[in-house]
């Protein structure tokens, strides 16, 4: 009675802020499985299934989880060996090696981590690891001895599978791929990568000993379940501690999705990506923005947030330079104007500084850019390369201050072509300013 | 005394005597007897007709035994042939029929040979020195008198059964060889033999069942037999003989010094197993048994009769003043002994003199270290992994099988005997890869069970007191553990914490590469058991895997017959041969080329064909193609060594006539992994075959067909020949009669799905992997619509269907369906760009403004450059753009990786 009563009170805001954002930080950033894997149910069964086999009935297999960055493979994975675990059988009979295609650059440290997850290393004492050959036969040998009813199973996870193929000749993937075809120990083999075409990379004779399963995430939301997913991530639970600040707390996430701007910022993430892990990054600005004087997500604070992460960072360097570096930048727009892309040295933008032409730019650029440094809208920059395309035409009264900024992604290519460096840019323009 | 051991020894071969008859057919001279000598050194041993000899042996550590029956040479006397009688050791009797002997073999137990599969013509220089067999009837007991050099006969082995050895035959056989007095042992001099070193003439025949270790130095020493008298025990006791004789005229010694000496010989002579002995027995040396002095003395009188019968026994002749004056003279006068620098025994001699005036109570203990140093040192030099080396003390000093046992511990002797030899029967199980050549007697079975050996020698020694039979059950019982676990570095810290004396022999350890692919690694075993398969479905499956051995292996009949046929012969003439063998994979090459093994080896066992061996090295299996030699050596002897030494081993062992050798079969899989740049590895896989003596078949497989001719060069192609065999991909029928074979009646399948699989899978590959695993997923689709009432629960054209487009189809379509509205505008404006270009080829920059435009036309909002180049990279990700490294910013270039036609069939589905 008391405890419910404990959980109905109010609590102080500063304390719900702060429960607020443990909660959904921890949501956020993967650090807590979702209970059940959204919207790649079928996946999630087929490889349960799968895993479960090998645990259970000692059969091998092999298996691909093939998707793009961020669409949730090592999150589906997680979720089924956490459901595994659950069962008893197989709980108790699983051993597991996780490999990272970007940690294990060869097959050396892959040997070397693929014994001490087994802990085979204890058979061996306190032996340090002798050659590369011996451990290979070593643990060959270790796989060979079992068989398919007595030995417990093993499962490994290759992360960034494609990074284990360029291995040299696939020795470790032809000998994990071989023990799961053949009567040894039985082991399931599970790589996790985001090309499509990995299998390319195999040589013919370990494809031939792959499965050829693979498991594409390639999930297509539309915008209604994207939205729905926004809503999801950001409510409360209801175990909540205080009921009365997550009630409130839900309604406003919920008028927050109905505002239009906010609708507008995420269909604009929604266009550009759908995988859910830049969607979090972006709700991750907007919680950060929460504070104990503003309890609540406002759609100012998307809408904000979501500027920040679609501003240009090169638009964003032209901000901190000197008029000076502006100038030169502007010359040097003038010159690969006339040389059409050839580099140029730095000779020749000091000379085009000093040319009349340059010259009477100069000031209007410094007046240009005096007045307006402070905030170039985004979309106009970027009409700068259309206009350089498309003809004048279309931008006539652009100014050549303008144009230059909106090609300054160009210049800076331009710029390390010449191997310059900002700073070295600066160091020597230093005596041309007296 | 260094000197000695380093020395390599060149024995010269000579005739003795006049030929006493010439076969004028052949050309050939016979002879009585041949001398043998080693350089340098005065002394010869002769070997006669009848008399039974040591044989060089393959690997140098197992010298075969066999009886001399002829003697003959040619014309200029420059070949020197000797025809034999074989015998084997229990080494040499394939493992799995040793049990066929129905009792544990006596560590000196040698059979008489009556096979046929070898050749009974030998290279005279291949002779080591002659050994003393001794025929004992059926039910007549091993003498245990612990001589390590006498070798018994008892039965026969014709490589498929034990049989009573025919005494008549065998002893007019051996009458010869008996007519020397079995005089292994050397008497003692005539002072009384009671002093506690007393164990020590005993403990020579430890030194020498230590020879058979794979230490070079060892070997070498051995081979020296006649030179030093240690090793003269194996010449059947003339050395020793000799040495008696030397200690008959130093009577005037006391006994404890005539004994010490005596010690300090033994001690010098085989530096490190002596140093491990009194290391590790030192307190026990004290121990004076009550029979170790009996027989004693019966030895004594033994050597003495010898001695006398010497003169007159014709195989034993010796050249005794040699061998004897340099001894006898610093007895008479001690003070000169040093002046002797080439008699080692007459150094050692000197030192303890020195020595015992300075310390009496351990005069030999400290005299030994200072002699044994030298060969110490030396033992990491040695080719051969200093393991070995050590081992070879080690050993001696545990397996109480070895008359190392007479020494002080004797009274443990039998129960130590009986606790070593089920050590040895329990690591022969525990050692599976091991066929032919394990036994508790063969040494090279050593290198795996040194620890264990060791540890429980030490444990020996620390329970003396403990009753043997305990001793036996807790061995027993620890063993199986062993694989689990890690008792040996438990018990060695154990052991060593509590016994601060066996310091020594934990310092030989550390040193010592323990292999730790004898460290049995092993998969733990599961705590609950596997699941069987409950339906039908389950049943199809784990039929189905790949992995399941299928009964018989359908639709290769030709080429198992031909291949077949191929070994067979060449295992039946006894000659070698390569075959090459290619096709794409998962057409069954290794699968057939395993199948006929195991006829093979099943025709073997019924003996139809002679026995041989069957190696195979997978050239992915190896981090390097040298490592192929590490391997083949492994798998044929259980040697351990480097790639460079194990192809010089490989290299003698295929190359040198060499007796009775059997047919050895190896199979190389993968065999374009093993091309190096100089193509030696090749080369020495297909030269090996073609020597006269190698008898090696050698079966290659690899996926190209024109591999010898693509990748080999001439020297190396002609060698591998024209054996060449292709296995061409299945055709739908085959690959439907795989399936069917391998359901073997489990009624899973509509006949209509199967031939659809095998349709497509043989329309694309003919790859019976592919194929089984595609019905496999088959069968789980099946099963996931089980619930479905209508199926009838087979697996039909519907599942099938889902399986082939599951694993057929290609990704990219479904991956551009699914791509973010940006990433499909960008992959048109790829698009547009090439077609603006005419080139497949762009910058990001130029795609970029076209994707600007296009985003007008759709009208969004256009995105920045930043974005843009993220919507880039990650259509790079996934490879459906081939882009440059992204340091290269807007000026990267930009590539489709699908063709436009795929994209652009993908955009309008939409």
């Amino acid at each position: 009675m008391s405890k419910r009563k404990m959980e109905n009170t109010r609590l102080p805001v500063g304390e719900c802020i702060s429960q607020v954002q443990e909660m959904l930080r921890e949501r956020l950033c993967h650090q807590q499985l979702p209970d059940r894997p959204e919207g790649v149910e079928a996946q999630h069964k087929h490889l349960l299934e799968l895993l479960k086999r090998t645990a259970v009935h000692g059969e091998s297999n092999s298996v691909l989880i093939v998707g793009p960055r961020g669409a949730g493979k090592t999150m589906l994975l997680k979720c089924v060996l956490r459901d595994l675990q659950e069962e008893k059988e197989a709980q108790k009979n699983l051993l597991q090696v996780h490999l990272n295609g970007l940690l294990q650059t060869d097959d050396r440290i892959a040997l070397k981590e693929i014994t001490r997850q087994l802990h085979l290393e204890n058979a061996v004492g306190d032996k340090v690891f002798g050659s590369f050959a011996e451990n290979l036969a070593f643990l060959l040998e270790a796989l060979k001895k079992g068989d398919r009813s007595s030995s417990r199973p093993a499962l490994f996870v290759l992360d960034e599978f494609d990074l284990f193929a360029h291995h040299k000749n696939q020795t470790l993937l032809y000998n994990l791929l071989d023990v799961s075809q053949s009567a040894q120990a039985p082991i399931a083999v599970v790589g996790l990568t985001c090309r499509l075409d990995v299998l390319e990379l195999l040589e013919k004779r370990v494809k031939s000993r792959f499965s050829h399963r693979q498991i594409h995430l390639l999930s297509n939301p539309t915008f209604s379940q994207y939205l729905q997913r926004v809503r999801t991530q950001l409510s409360l639970p209801d175990h909540f501690p205080d009921r009365k600040f997550a009630l409130d707390w839900n309604a406003s996430v919920e008028t927050l999705c109905e505002d239009k701007s906010v609708e507008d910022a995420l269909r604009r993430h929604f266009n550009s990506s759908k995988d859910f892990r830049s969607m979090h990054m972006l709700l991750m600005l907007c919680l950060s923005r929460v504070s104990v004087a503003k309890p609540g997500i406002k759609p100012a604070d998307l809408v904000e947030a979501s500027r920040m992460s679609f501003a240009d960072a090169k638009a964003n360097m032209l901000h901190g330079l000197s008029i000076l570096e502006l100038c030169l930048i502007i010359a040097m727009k003038h010159l690969n104007d006339v040389y059409e892309g050839e580099p140029f040295n730095l000779q020749m933008v000091h000379n085009g500084l000093r040319a009349p032409a340059a010259a009477r730019a100069h000031p209007t650029g410094r007046q240009l850019f005096g007045q307006n440094s402070e905030g170039i809208p985004a979309d106009e920059t970027h009409a700068g390369p259309q206009s350089d395309h498309g003809g004048p035409a279309e931008v006539p009264t652009m100014p050549h201050g303008r144009q230059a900024v909106g090609h300054v992604g160009v210049r800076l290519a331009v710029c390390k072509r010449l191997d310059f460096t900002w700073t070295f840019v600066c160091c020597v323009l230093c005596p041309a300013r007296q | 005394m260094k000197y000695f051991t380093r020395l390599r020894v060149r024995r010269v071969y000579e005739w003795r005597g006049k030929p006493l008859s010439f076969n004028r057919k052949l050309k050939t001279y016979e002879y009585g007897s041949l001398a043998i000598s080693v350089e340098g050194l005065p002394r010869t041993t002769v070997i006669k007709t009848g008399q039974h000899i040591l044989i060089e042996g393959e690997d140098e550590d197992s010298p075969y035994v066999a009886k001399v029956i002829r003697l003959f040479g040619d014309e200029s006397g420059k070949q020197k042939k000797a025809v034999v009688q074989w015998f084997v050791r229990v080494s040499e009797v394939p493992l799995s029929k040793r049990k066929l002997l129905g009792r544990e073999p006596h560590a000196q137990e040698i059979f008489y040979y009556q096979g046929r599969s070898c050749d009974d013509e030998v290279d005279a220089g291949s002779i080591l020195k002659p050994v003393q067999v001794t025929h004992l009837t059926g039910e007549a007991p091993f003498p245990d008198s612990g001589d390590g050099d006498t070798l018994y006969v008892k039965l026969s082995w014709d490589s498929k059964t034990f049989r009573v050895l025919d005494s008549a035959l065998v002893h007019s056989e051996l009458a010869p060889a008996l007519s020397p007095p079995p005089c292994p042992k050397p008497s003692l001099p005539p002072s009384p033999p009671c002093s506690p070193p007393a164990a020590a003439p005993t403990s020579r025949g430890a030194t020498w069942r230590a020879l058979p270790t794979p230490d070079l130095d060892v070997m070498r020493r051995a081979a020296q037999g006649e030179v030093r008298p240690s090793r003269a025990t194996v010449s059947a006791g003339k050395a020793f003989a000799a040495e008696a004789e030397s200690l008959h005229s130093v009577t005037k010694l006391s006994a404890s010094k005539c004994l010490s000496a005596k010690r300090r010989n033994n001690s010098a002579r085989t530096p490190g197993v002596r140093k491990k002995l009194e290391l590790s027995n030192s307190e026990k040396k004290s121990m004076i048994s009550e029979d170790i002095l009996s027989q004693l003395l019966d030895e004594e009188l033994e050597g003495k009769s010898a001695v006398r019968r010497l003169s007159d026994s014709p195989p034993q002749v010796l050249s005794f003043p040699h061998s004897l004056t340099p001894i006898r003279k610093p007895h008479k006068a001690p003070g000169a002994l040093g002046t002797f620098p080439l008699r080692p025994s007459s150094i050692v001699l000197h030192k303890v003199s020195l020595s015992e005036g300075n310390s009496p109570p351990s005069p030999a203990r400290h005299d030994s270290r200072r002699a044994t140093t030298p060969s110490q040192k030396k033992e990491p030099k040695t080719p051969k992994e200093p393991a070995l080396g050590v081992l070879a003390e080690v050993d001696n000093e545990d397996s109480p099988m070895l008359p190392v046992a007479v020494t002080p511990r004797s009274s443990k002797r039998k129960s130590a005997q009986l606790v070593s030899s089920r050590i040895r029967k329990q690591l022969n199980l525990l050692d599976n890869l091991q066929d032919l050549n394990s036994d508790g007697e063969d040494e090279e079975e050593f290198v795996p069970s040194k620890k264990e050996l060791q540890s429980s020698s030490e444990e020996e020694e620390e329970e003396a007191g403990l009753d043997s039979d305990e001793e036996v059950v807790f061995k027993k019982g620890r063993y199986p553990a062993a694989g689990s676990r890690t008792p040996q570095s438990k018990q060695r810290t154990r052991s060593s914490s509590r016994t601060p004396r066996k310091t020594p022999n934990k310092k030989v350890t550390p040193g010592t590469p323990r292999t730790p692919h004898r460290a049995v690694p092993n998969i733990p075993s599961r705590s609950l058991p596997a699941r069987q398969p409950a339906n039908v479905l389950e049943e199809a499956r784990t039929r189905l895997h790949v992995s399941s051995v299928p009964e018989s292996l359908p639709c290769r009949e030709q080429e198992f017959q031909d291949i077949y046929s191929f070994v067979e012969s060449k295992i039946a003439d006894g000659t070698g041969g390569c075959m090459y063998i290619s096709g794409v994979p998962g057409t069954g090459k290794t699968a057939t080329v395993q199948e006929v093994m195991r006829c093979l080896q099943h025709a073997a066992d019924v003996d139809e064909i002679p026995p041989f061996h069957f190696i195979e090295v997978n050239g992915m299996k190896m981090t390097d193609p040298h490592q192929a030699y590490v391997q083949i050596l492994q798998k044929l002897t259980g040697q351990k060594a480097t790639a460079d030494h194990a192809a010089a081993l490989l290299e003698k062992r295929f190359g040198n006539p060499a007796p009775r050798k059997e047919t050895t079969v190896l199979l190389v899989d993968e065999l374009d992994l093993l091309w190096t740049r100089k193509q030696n590895v090749m080369y020495n896989l297909f030269d090996w075959p073609t020597r006269r003596h190698a008898r090696l078949v050698v079966l290659t497989i690899a996926n190209t067909m024109d591999l010898p001719e693509r990748i080999m060069i001439n020297r190396v192609a002609s060698r591998l020949g024209l054996t060449r065999m292709s296995f061409q991909p299945y055709s739908f029928k085959q690959l439907q009669q795989i399936i069917m074979s391998r359901l073997n009646k489990v009624k899973a399948f509509e006949k209509d799905a199967l031939q659809l699989v095998s349709r497509k899978v043989a329309a694309l590959s003919g790859d019976a992997r592919r194929c089984l695993d595609i019905c496999r997923r088959a069968t789980e689709i099946c099963e996931h619509s089980a619930a479905d009432p209508s199926t009838t629960g087979l697996v039909g054209m519907s599942h099938v269907m889902e399986a082939l487009n599951e694993m057929f189809s290609s990704a990219y379509i479904t991956a551009i369906k699914c791509a973010s509205l940006q990433e499909q505008l960008f992959l048109r404006a790829v698009i547009a760009e090439f077609r603006r270009l005419g080139l497949e080829e762009a910058t990001f920059q130029q795609v970029f403004v076209q994707h600007q435009a296009l985003c007008r036309v759709e009208g969004l909002q256009p995105i920045s450059v930043s974005e843009g180049l993220a919507v880039c990279q990650r259509l790079g990700a996934c490879r459906l753009l081939l882009l440059e490294p992204s340091r290269l910013g807007v000026l990267q270039r930009v590539r489709l990786n699908v063709s436009q036609d795929d994209v652009l069939y993908a955009l309008k589905a939409d």
